[in-house]
């Protein structure tokens, strides 16, 4: 375990490195004149010679590297061009508003998903199957800004259900101090269960939007397993030995289902963490996305890069967590045997 | 939007294969020896249906803009009519035809998409074929290089590429396709590491074909039937992309006639009830979406 853990790290470290590389190419050796990219349309030659001093665009190319690379590991990403504060600082505010909306959507998405995953896979082939089979192909062409609007067009604008895309809590309502930094985990702790039931009442909309989405993929891929885990031969043994039906569902089928089912959690969580830009902005939730979305309108690169290096890092981490778990699970893995299934 | 990574999909080729070692199974009706098979529509009804509403689609970006008036009309005494008969769609802030401008659109975000598929089909299998057949630190090479990409979500990297090389359509076109290339390259290179073991390989060698010759005329051809299903959903998750950075003011801006800056532009109607200007857009983006997955979800499916 110990040697796997420590190949899995190291490629994750590389991994990292090769987005910083890349993201430093892309923001700012292709963009031509990085002050001028920077500087945006309508500003004067003062301003772009400003921000050509301020952020060392004038050094050689290798020098900027090597600044940008220390930086970035020793936790400075830099100086948005829009609020001039610390992108890491301001970044590392917003986080927890955005996790808080992953946590709840992906939640969402895998009560919504295995369930159906199962049922399509043990009513093979009937109308069960075909309807979770369109459900999935709906969900993976679903515009989130398009739910996102009809979802506020009929539970806010019609019905006022739900409260409009503003925040997080009603405004003028005081936050619960801050422990988790989930309003609803925090509120909870310090026992004011009105503010929990604000605080999911605003969290609905966006989590729904979101959630139908990333049920489909989840959807999907227990399906397939399921049915691959249902095909085997040790389920026929089982079938032929009179075990009954709702263990073999579960007890073969599912338990031996659930590793992929993890790995696609993990990879919608990991889409979470980029695809959020657009529900945070639809629903004015206060997270990385709507920081990005917001850097985005004033050119702030730097403020941008610092989010897509977070989201990578994120993201890798993320990947290192499944697959460490997927060991844990599967010794084979770890051992390094080959998996047959 | 938005929705748009292979990734949280599965990608076409996992489908494929769990497909087919389910086909092993023992229910495949056979009567005398032979396997009956019902006609197209009752073994694929969703590749029907999706082939239907792509040709309207078609349709509708070829002739449509020459039926309907000019998109960009302003006529601010009609502005934010309901849906009607002389106004289909209704009309916006401007008093522009939602319609006009929801035609002119369809002839640009499906362009999009299916430049954008076969741009990365052909990039990434021509790639991925190097990669898988010459293997070697080219091979190496190319591999670290599509692990970092995937790092990102594409949403992501189409994102920053297109803030950092500015708004274009043109622009745009290269970003998304930029996204979705590595999953090419994935898909061809671990099908032509399997193919190139094969004995027609050795065959070609024998009868004297160069290294190049195999690895694209004979190789590449019987490695690209994942990679074409795989274009079918990649045309539909890059129209959900564009439109979706379009609708955060990335890439096409307004006041071009495209689904994503409509809602954009529509948006705030939303909040006051007029909701034709964002919602018919949006639904037109979701229904050519849903075309193309329609299309690559059963020509993925592989026949029980």
């Amino acid at each position: 375990m110990g040697r796997y853990l420590g190949k899995r790290l190291l490629i994750s470290v590389a991994t990292i490195v090769g987005i910083v590389v890349i993201v430093f190419f892309i923001v700012r050796v292709l963009p031509g004149d990085a002050a001028i990219a920077r500087a945006g349309p309508y500003a004067n030659e003062e301003k772009v010679a400003e921000i050509r001093d301020k952020y060392g665009f004038d050094d050689p190319m290798p020098v900027q590297f090597v600044d940008y690379f220390t930086g970035v590991f020793t936790g400075d990403f830099g100086v948005s061009i829009r609020t001039d504060g610390d992108v890491l600082e301001e970044l590392l505010i917003r986080l927890p508003a955005s996790l808080e909306l992953a946590f709840y959507s992906v939640l969402m998405a895998t009560l919504v998903g295995i369930p159906l995953g199962i049922l399509a896979a043990a009513r093979r082939g009937t109308w069960i199957d075909g309807g979770a089979r369109v459900f999935a192909v709906f969900g993976s062409s679903m515009a989130l800004f398009w739910l996102g609007l009809l979802l506020i067009y009929f539970f806010f604008f019609r019905l006022r259900w739900f409260p409009g895309p503003i925040d997080r809590l009603p405004i003028g309502t005081e936050p619960p101090p801050m422990i988790t930094g989930f309003y609803t985990f925090d509120a909870a702790l310090r026992g004011d269960f009105g503010l929990v039931f604000e605080a999911f009442r605003y969290l609905a909309l966006p989590v729904i939007t979101l959630g139908f989405v990333l049920a489909a993929p989840i959807l999907k891929m227990v399906r397939a397993s399921m049915i691959e885990a249902l095909d085997s031969e040790h389920v026929r043994t089982a079938r032929a030995i009179g075990v009954p039906p709702r263990s073999i569902l579960f007890r073969d089928g599912f338990r031996n289902a659930l590793l992929p089912v993890i790995t696609a959690i993990g990879i919608v969580f990991g889409y979470m963490l980029g695809g959020n830009i657009i529900v945070e902005f639809l629903f004015a939730w206060p997270g990385v996305g709507r920081y990005a979305y917001s850097a985005i309108q004033v050119n702030d690169l730097e403020a941008l890069q610092g989010f897509v290096i977070m989201v990578g890092i994120l993201y890798v981490i993320l990947n290192v967590v499944i697959d460490v778990s997927y060991a844990w699970i599967d010794p084979r893995i770890r051992l390094g045997k080959k998996v047959s299934s | 939007m938005s929705t748009t990574d292979p990734a949280r999909h599965g990608d076409a080729s996992g489908d494929r294969g769990r497909a087919a070692r389910s086909g092993r199974s023992f229910e495949a009706p056979e009567i005398g020896g032979e396997t009956v098979r019902p006609p197209l529509w009752r073994r694929k009804p969703l590749l029907i249906v999706g082939f239907m509403i792509l040709t309207i689609f078609i349709l509708l970006a070829v002739f449509g803009p020459l039926f309907v008036t000019d998109p960009r009309v302003i006529d601010t005494t009609n502005t934010y009519r309901p849906p009607s008969s002389d106004f289909w769609f209704g009309t916006d802030k401007f008093g522009r035809d939602v319609f006009a401008r929801a035609v002119h659109a369809a002839r640009l975000d499906i362009s999009i998409g299916i430049v954008v598929a076969i741009a990365a089909m052909v990039v990434g299998s021509t790639i991925g074929v190097i990669s898988g057949y010459f293997g070697g630190w080219v091979d190496e090479g190319l591999m670290r290089i599509t692990d970092v990409v995937l790092a990102f979500p594409g949403f992501v990297l189409a994102l920053v590429l297109v803030a950092a090389i500015g708004n274009s359509i043109p622009n745009v076109v290269v970003a998304v396709t930029v996204a979705y290339i590595p999953y090419f390259i994935r898909l061809t290179r671990a099908q032509v590491l399997a193919e190139r073991e094969l004995e027609y390989v050795d065959g070609a060698k024998l009868a004297g074909n160069g290294r190049w010759r195999i690895a694209f005329r004979h190789v590449l051809p019987n490695s690209m039937g994942s990679s074409v299903v795989q274009a079918a959903l990649v045309a539909g998750w890059a129209i959900l992309t564009v439109a979706g950075l379009a609708f955060l003011g990335v890439g096409i801006r307004p006041p071009t006639s495209e689904w994503g800056v409509m809602v954009a532009e529509g948006a705030p109607d939303i909040m006051t009830g007029q909701w034709w200007t964002a919602l018919f857009a949006g639904g037109m983006i979701v229904l050519a979406a849903m075309a193309f997955q329609f299309i690559g979800d059963d020509l993925g499916t592989e026949e029980v």
